[in-house]
């Protein structure tokens, strides 16, 4: 099952993938991006035979993992503007947050929208081929969003540790089978992961010198978490064609 | 028989070799490191988790702020990304403007590489003749953005705004205490005469017998080659399998350049070759850089003389993306709330996503970015190369000497505002 394009023929990476890969993996699904890049999508029970058919596969031959990176596709989508109701008191007026960070209770019900993605959590991998100059995207959605688990990639692309550490730090996505999962990006007894999108900017705690104690200390965060500018969606046409077509 | 023990050496964060805030944690048996385990994050302030929380412009001079010593390279990445999300393609005098400048940043940032590589190593000189160059080519950030490092260049759609036609000039010193003669402040003047593009022209013509000055005192010297040849051999297939782009890769002796391979930009219209190393060593890696530069300096000659002969926009019309300037608005009730709207709410990236990605003078620097059709992103991920880079650091150091170690972090060219983001 594939998303080809109506009119664009397949380029000979499309025609590649389909053939070297999509034959033998009929859960494996071939996509594109707004720039023509392949996308592949595909289950993280597979992960690692796709990417090893991916990487060894003459024809296609993605020797080198350029990136890897987990996305939290919560509240994809979601408008925090709601222009009809705003107050003309405080600050963040008109704002109302899509997102109830983790531990708080919510103040307004947020109305769902529904789900445009499968999964809370997917983990993405950038592949280029050094020999045919082709790069592909292999998108993978974790099963549990409470506690995602993908496998390891480091027995097909040695560089995958660091990016999976990454990964694990900043999104809690364990990686079955990496053999040193350590946070990495963040400080030494770090709890939470900051990059989900229920993590607040500002985060729980911060660091301050106690003069009493003649120490640092860790204390909750006093500042408040505010909104700029609110998080608003406009259609593609918005505000009439004058202008969109430089 | 002595009692031999291996050793745990603490290495960084605040060590002069350690480029920033590197802590290694080393395993040492005797001289001899057995594994090397870096500790980074020191430096993190979480660039991508803020771009998700602020309108796409607010996030150009972030970029800046990741590998600090190749601004402009970084600002590229995340703008050709958004460019590509929203489907518009810069006027060809601003594509022009931003291969001159990536250049030029090139030529910053490995001038820099080359001076304090040289400085961890022992060669003390040079860091003052590589400073005395930045120093012009910063001059020149400073003359079209207003800043020496930082500069928020470009932008959706162009660059901020077109070359100035006069270079700024050194003032006589404010301060009477201070004494600099008139025939003194000529000679510092003599080629800021003309506008910036003459200024980089005179720069261009001087820049290869500097880099010649550069490589007489290095590139034959026995204590450099005693350094740096033979050490951190990386072969090119594992060079691929660990993810090293850039210099690194084609010390290797891998041809591989996104400014040939993937052109952007005006790229496909210059000429330049691509240096290529043969035994994967310091000494190749130290090599390539310097004819980088070189090939560097040729792109840019031939983007002034391109610029000189061509006037033109710089940033689209499109005034969705693009602020219509002043003037504009105080004439045009429609420019008015274009500024209005641009400036307060920023504009809308359609949905989608795309992965942008700009051979930086470290390596391929990518910008993942995400939008799910509103006026900030929704995920942006920044793909460094002294990232990758350093996690193949245990591996490049094992089996040497301790004073390797700070050959091999010189070599990799790490900065940490990139590596921890």
């Amino acid at each position: 099952m594939s998303e080809q394009p109506e009119s664009a023929p397949p380029s000979p990476l499309q025609y590649a993938l389909q053939e070297r890969l999509l034959a033998h993996h009929p859960d494996v699904q071939l996509g594109q991006d707004q720039t023509a890049c392949p996308i592949l999508t595909c289950p993280p029970a597979q992960l690692v035979d796709v990417s090893l058919v991916l990487r060894d596969d003459q024809e296609l031959h993605f020797e080198q993992l350029v990136d890897l990176c987990g996305v939290d596709y919560m509240a994809y989508g979601q408008s925090e503007w709601v222009t009809h109701q705003a107050t003309d008191s405080g600050f963040s007026r008109g704002v109302r947050r899509a997102i109830t960070m983790a531990g708080e209770v919510p103040t307004t019900p947020v109305v769902a929208a529904a789900p445009r993605w499968p999964r809370r959590f997917a983990v993405v991998l950038h592949l280029l081929s050094v020999r045919h100059n082709w790069r592909v995207r292999v998108r993978s959605f974790l099963d549990d969003d409470a506690f995602p688990v993908a496998p390891s990639l480091t027995s097909v692309y040695p560089c995958s540790d660091w990016f999976e550490r990454e990964a694990f730090d900043l999104y809690g996505i364990c990686f079955q089978g990496h053999d040193d999962l350590r946070r990495i990006l963040t400080d030494y007894g770090f709890i939470g992961h900051p990059f989900r999108k229920d993590f607040p900017l500002s985060g729980y705690v911060e660091v301050r010198y106690d003069p009493d104690k003649e120490r640092v200390v860790y204390q909750p965060v006093t500042i408040e978490p505010r909104t700029t500018v609110a998080r608003v969606i406009r259609p593609v046409d918005h505000g009439g064609p004058e202008g969109a077509g430089s | 028989m002595p009692d031999l023990r291996n050793f745990t050496l603490n290495f960084g964060p605040q060590h002069p070799a350690a480029h920033g805030v590197l802590r290694l944690v080393l395993e040492m048996e005797g001289e001899v490191v057995r594994r090397a385990d870096p500790h980074i994050g020191l430096l993190h302030r979480g660039t991508e988790k803020l771009a998700e929380s602020k309108p796409f412009n607010h996030s150009i001079g972030y970029m800046d702020r990741l590998d600090y010593v190749s601004m402009m390279c970084n600002e590229h990445a995340y703008v050709l990304a958004i460019e590509r999300l929203l489907g518009i393609v810069p006027p060809i005098r601003a594509q022009y403007i931003r291969v001159m400048f990536d250049e030029i940043t090139r030529i910053l940032n490995h001038l820099l590489w080359l001076g304090s590589h040289g400085l961890d190593i022992g060669a003390m000189t040079l860091f003052l003749y590589c400073f005395r160059e930045r120093e012009d080519l910063m001059d020149c950030y400073e003359a079209v953005s207003g800043a020496r490092m930082h500069a928020t260049y470009y932008r959706p759609g162009g660059v901020y705004r077109d070359l100035p036609q006069r270079m700024p000039q050194y003032q006589p010193p404010a301060d009477p205490k201070v004494h600099r003669s008139t025939r003194e402040l000529e000679r510092m003047n003599a080629n800021r005469q003309g506008s910036l593009l003459d200024f980089i022209e005179d720069f261009c013509n001087r820049f290869p017998a500097l880099v010649d000055e550069y490589e007489t005192l290095l590139t034959d010297n026995r204590i450099w080659k005693q350094r740096t040849v033979g050490i951190a051999v990386v072969p090119p297939e594992r060079a691929l399998a660990l993810g090293f782009t850039g210099p690194m890769l084609r010390g290797s002796g891998i041809p591989w350049d996104l400014r040939r391979k993937q052109p952007y930009e005006v790229y496909d219209q210059m000429e330049f070759d691509i240096p290529v190393g043969t035994e994967g060593d310091c000494y190749d890696r130290y090599l390539v850089r310097v004819e980088e530069m070189r090939q560097s300096n040729r792109i840019i000659k031939q983007c002034v003389d391109w610029l000189k002969a061509n006037p033109g926009p710089v940033m689209l019309a499109d005034h969705k993306v693009t602020p219509p300037g002043r003037e504009a608005v105080k004439q045009d009730m429609e420019a008015l709330i274009h500024s209005f709207k641009l400036f307060s709410e920023g504009y809308s990236v359609p949905e989608g996503e795309t992965y942008a990605a700009v051979e930086a003078p470290k390596g391929e620097f990518g910008i993942y970015l995400i939008s799910d059709g509103a006026n900030k992103p929704f995920r942006v991920k920044i793909r460094p190369p002294a990232f990758v880079h350093l996690a193949a650091m245990d591996e490049m150091v094992r089996g040497h000497m301790l004073a390797d170690v700070v050959a091999v972090m010189g070599t990799m060219d790490i900065v940490f505002g990139e590596v921890d983001r």
